[in-house]
């Protein structure tokens, strides 16, 4: 496998400006920075939000296929189970939107936890294809639970119009404050992921990356520590999922669909995989292009289709770890 | 921490007081307050990309005459029309997404569009979040529903009631009692037999079988041996788009058509162009035939007038929606003499309307408009050129008792 | 009768099921060959299935002959795989499973746009060979010629390519080729061009299905998408890189959707995917696979 370790060069010395350095040690205070900007960048609020969500979402998926190197396929599922768990809480049992965003998170935890279980000693293309088909039973499933999930229609009514923190009411109808709010989580996340890597546990999913046999031989418990770190990228996704459903106070079917599982791996992979910064990059490349384009031409399905080309042929490292990687260079 | 919250005036204070803030941090600085020349803006998203991109395209390009129309005319009060076009991408994701930015970036004054029940629900529950008029013009039942409905919400198109009613009610007395439905697995399919079931209890037809299909299905091979052992008289097909062709075209291949009559509750028109001679002899309901021209003079033109437009096309039937429902709209503003949403709202509840059909009127508890059912038979030998499809075997006056009551849907009285 | 249902039902149901198979078969091949040899996971393939579907409808309007396309489709698509393989996949080789994959993804987005700017949106049709139509007595119901003519066209092209793989000199430079690359090269073969010819057969295979699939669900182009999850559920189940496994896996996904269908039809899809959780879950590598992928 050919994933783009970072993380690694940390012990390069030598000709790496020492900013590049102190850039990585304050990654998540500089990511913060980006993301505190983001809505002025974008041409409307509620593409930015998508961006955040769908970053998190990547950053999640990250966490397997970039620093573990297990692709997976199915992490829908946990965006899905995410976003529906939260929306159900919402709209049929009245339940405040934290505790939504609770309960969305832990659904997809534990969805994650049996996929994880049933998944986790297959290899390589094989893993990928197990998640594949496991995240497509949660979909019929869920698609055929029309009662709860409102089916193919999707869940509506996951309306909060205005949020109370402490004793303060937001109107999260107004598009910038919703904005901010999701960001408060979403930072959390990403500090909290920060705070993993560079955890004693980041060194043995560097290791397990690095040479499977090797950390096996070393006594890691490699099983139980891929096992684990399915898990926590599941509860990630599964807080985008929450988050998303509140965005857009419905959820759509197509959210479980394999298609959003290979949206994660197109923004892990355009942002630069095994990168921190890299799936929010490629989020907001992705979704960019996406909107940009299709409101410029029809066809905006063959320029999308040609900048993934030239992305693989040229920039195989993604646009984060290509300007690492200059930077690097330099 | 609760949503709902009792709302204490120091609570409204502080929400305020933070809307205030969120004002002054926004990145549309400078929202200027819209003048009295600004355009009136229409936001039209609809799925120009995908499996009904063909659809999505007409409804577009008659849109565009219904706001010309308005234009030439003078517009309201100086003020023009401007229709602003989003892809959906046939997504309800997506949909939210383009709706959030029609309604709070663009500032539109009102929406029009979609062309699916989930993406329409979802247009549906983020504008009535925020107070904006949606005139939705593709099929549902759920959308007329109490949970779904608000009063910002109209619809310009039939439903998967009336419809597969008209056409229960024209075939079920002529073809036989024996019915087998072939149905695909979603709201809008089960929807539909819904409305064959509650005709045909008047008719008392036997349904010999219920077979649901999965949503975009390649292969109906495996289902139809099944239905030739019965030889049902009828077999209704609730389904839509793609998967009415192929599901049409494999029934002929196993040559169904021997003893049974194939019934569609909505007969696209594009569908019956992509389907070719497999259609031949398939009835079916639409809301719009070009060739009502010969009959109803609005049907005529709107013809001539997207003729002209677009090099001697005729509309589809779901292009025509896309002209009904931004002419609606857009007629409410002048006969309520403003665009505020209130307004706009009784303008449109007290419109009684001929745009391209004959009468259509919204009624009163759920905004459903009251329209006519067109029955259609497929051609196939005798067609004149490619346009020349269907034969108009029939049309269902419009009706208030055909559509389910208002009790039923759950408004109050 | 079993359950509700007259034996002739339950074996001319049995029929549908191969039939449906034949399909699967013949898209599961291209894949597994494919990724069997070259490591290429082709996200793609869908897109080749369309072309051919459409490159079929195309030369059927030039020559008005069903069975002249069917011979030179599957060239044409070839043709097309062999300039893809050259220019966009062979560069890639060396670099890890995921970048051939996400350019096959990109790719896919650009034929299918390609083809709607070509040929519209609405979708076309290639009407069933005068000679093929109709339904036959088979003793146990009627059931379509068309069909009955696929399976046996499949047993066909399966046997083909059995013989030219397991049979010939080509084949034998094929095989080692796929266990042992560097051997081969060292062996004075140029590797490359093996490559080049076994994406070229895969992709030709899979347009040949789009043009044998056209006469039954229509042209457009959309029509790889849903052909392309299920293609990839029957070459796993069969196992990556098997020949004989994508054909006992395509089979067994056709009985086990027609059985399904007429048992409890809306749950036809789920069974594909429980079947390949269930096949993948107790045997990981898939009925026939072997060691390999990228573990």
């Amino acid at each position: 496998m050919s994933l783009t370790a970072n993380s690694s060069r940390d012990t390069v010395p030598g000709s790496t400006t020492l900013w590049l350095e102190s850039a990585r040690k304050h990654r998540f205070a500089l990511t913060l920075v980006f993301l505190l900007i983001l809505p002025w960048l974008m041409p409307y609020e509620a593409l930015a939000v998508n961006i955040l969500i769908m970053g998190l979402y990547a950053l999640g998926f990250n966490l397997v296929f970039g620093y573990t190197g297990l692709l997976s396929f199915g992490h829908a599922a946990f965006l899905g189970t995410g976003a529906y768990a939260c929306g159900i809480a919402i709209a049929t049992y009245g339940i405040g939107w934290f505790g939504g965003i609770v309960i969305g998170t832990a659904v997809a935890t534990l969805t994650a936890a049996v996929m994880g279980v049933l998944a986790i000693r297959t290899r390589g293309i094989y893993f990928a294809m197990v998640t594949l088909a496991l995240s497509m039973c949660v979909y019929y499933g869920l698609y055929q639970m029309q009662w709860l999930t409102g089916g193919e229609n999707g869940l509506r009514g996951v309306n909060v119009k205005t949020i109370s923190v402490l004793g303060l009411e937001l109107p999260f109808i107004n598009p910038t404050v919703k904005y901010y709010v999701v960001l408060a989580f979403v930072a959390t996340a990403i500090w909290l992921f920060s705070r993993l890597l560079a955890s004693p546990f980041g060194a043995v999913l560097e290791a397990i990356r690095e040479n499977e046999e090797r950390a096996k031989a070393c006594g890691y418990d490699v099983a139980r520590t891929k096992l684990v770190v399915f898990i926590i990228s599941g509860a990630i996704c599964g807080l985008a999922g929450a988050l998303n459903a509140l965005h857009l106070s419905i959820v759509p079917i197509e959210t479980l669909h394999y298609t959003t599982s290979g949206q994660a791996v197109m923004m892990a992979l355009l942002g630069g995989m095994g990168t921190f910064f890299g799936p929010f990059i490629g989020a907001a490349t992705f979704l960019l292009i996406q909107d940009v384009a299709s409101s410029m031409t029809n066809h905006w399905q063959l320029f999308v289709g040609m900048i993934f080309i030239g992305f693989v042929l040229f920039f195989p490292r993604g646009i984060w770890g290509s300007i690492l990687h200059w930077l690097e260079g330099r | 921490m609760k949503t709902h919250s009792s709302t204490t005036r120091r609570n409204v204070l502080k929400g305020s007081a933070a809307a205030g803030v969120a004002a002054l941090v926004s990145p549309q600085l400078f929202s200027i307050a819209r003048a009295q020349t600004a355009p009136i803006r229409i936001g039209f998203p609809v799925p120009l990309t995908g499996p009904f991109g063909a659809e999505a395209n007409d409804q577009v390009k008659a849109a565009q005459i219904a706001v010309k129309e308005f234009n030439d005319a003078g517009g309201f009060e100086g003020r023009l029309a401007e229709l602003m076009v989003r892809d959906d991408k046939l997504n309800p994701g997506e949909a939210a997404t383009r709706t959030l930015e029609l309604i709070e970036k663009d500032k539109v004054n009102f929406i029009v569009g979609s062309l699916s029940a989930a993406v329409q629900l979802s247009i549906n529950n983020v504008s009535k979040e925020r107070g904006v008029i949606f005139n939705s013009i593709s099929q549902s039942d759920a959308i007329n529903e109490a949970k779904d409905w608000s009063k910002f919400t109209f619809h310009e198109a039939l439903n998967p009631h009336i419809t597969a009613g008209a056409v229960g009610r024209y075939a079920f007395g002529k073809f036989g009692k024996k019915v087998a439905f072939l149905t695909a697995d979603y709201a809008y399919g089960h929807e539909m037999v819904r409305g064959f079931q509650r005709v045909g209890k008047d008719f008392g037809i036997d349904t010999v079988a219920d077979i649901r299909h999965p949503i975009g299905a390649t292969d109906y091979s495996a289902f139809l041996p099944r239905i030739q052992a019965l030889q049902p008289d009828i077999l209704c097909l609730c389904n839509f788009g793609r998967d009415q062709v192929i599901s049409i075209t494999q029934a002929t291949e196993f040559g169904l058509k021997g003893k049974t009559k194939l019934v569609a509750p909505v007969l696209l028109y594009t569908a019956r162009q992509a389907g070719g001679d497999a259609f031949e002899g398939v009835i079916g309901g639409t809301s719009y035939y070009w060739g009502l021209e010969s009959q109803i003079p609005s049907a005529k033109a709107l013809n001539d007038k997207f003729r002209a437009a677009n090099g001697g096309a005729v509309p589809s039937d779901y292009g025509a929606l896309g002209y009904a429902g931004v002419r609606s709209i857009l007629e409410a503003v002048k006969a309520a003499k403003s665009t505020e949403t209130e307004k706009v709202i009784a303008g449109m509840r007290g419109l009684k309307y001929d745009w391209y059909k004959g009468p259509q009127y919204y009624r009163a508890c759920d905004h459903q408009s009251v329209q006519s059912v067109v029955i259609v038979e497929s051609k196939h030998k005798d067609q004149k050129d490619k346009n020349d499809v269907f034969s108009v075997v029939s049309i269902e006056a419009p009706d208030e008792a055909k559509l389910r009551s208002c009790d039923e849907l759950g408004h109050k009285a | 009768m079993i359950g509700g249902f007259t034996l002739d039902l339950i074996a001319l149901q049995l029929v549908t099921g191969v039939a449906l198979g034949a399909i699967y078969v013949l898209l599961a091949i291209g894949l597994s060959l494919i990724f069997g040899l070259l490591n290429v996971v082709n996200f793609a393939h869908g897109a080749f299935f369309m072309v051919g579907a459409y490159v079929g409808v195309f030369l059927f309007g030039l020559t008005g002959n069903f069975w002249v396309s069917l011979v030179i489709t599957p060239l044409m698509v070839g043709g097309l795989g062999l300039v893809v393989e050259r220019f966009l996949v062979r560069p890639l080789y060396g670099r890890g499973i995921d970048y051939p994959l996400l350019l096959t993804f990109g790719l896919s987005y650009v034929m299918v746009e390609a083809v709607r700017i070509t040929f519209g949106l609405t979708g076309l049709r290639l009407p069933t060979p005068p000679e093929l139509r109709g339904a036959v007595n088979l003793g146990i119901g009627y059931f379509p010629l068309y069909r009955l003519f696929l399976i046996a066209f499949t047993g066909f092209i399966v046997a083909a390519l059995w013989y030219f793989i397991e049979r010939t000199r080509y084949g034998l430079i094929i095989r080692a080729g796929a266990s042992d690359p560097e051997i081969v090269q060292v062996l004075g073969i140029d590797i490359a061009r093996v490559w080049l010819v076994v994406f070229a057969i895969g992709t030709g295979v899979a347009g040949l299905s789009g043009i044998l699939a056209a006469p039954l669900q229509g042209v457009t182009p959309e029509m790889g998408v849903p052909v392309l999850a299920e293609a990839f559920v029957v070459t796993v189940v069969g196992g990556m890189g098997s020949l004989g496994g994508a054909v006992i896996a395509g089979l067994l996904v056709g009985i086990v959707v027609a059985m399904t269908s007429l048992v409890a039809p809306d749950m036809a899809k789920v069974a594909i995917f429980t079947l390949m959780a269930v096949v993948l879950l107790v045997r990981p590598r898939g009925i026939m696979g072997r060691a390999g992928g990228m573990g």
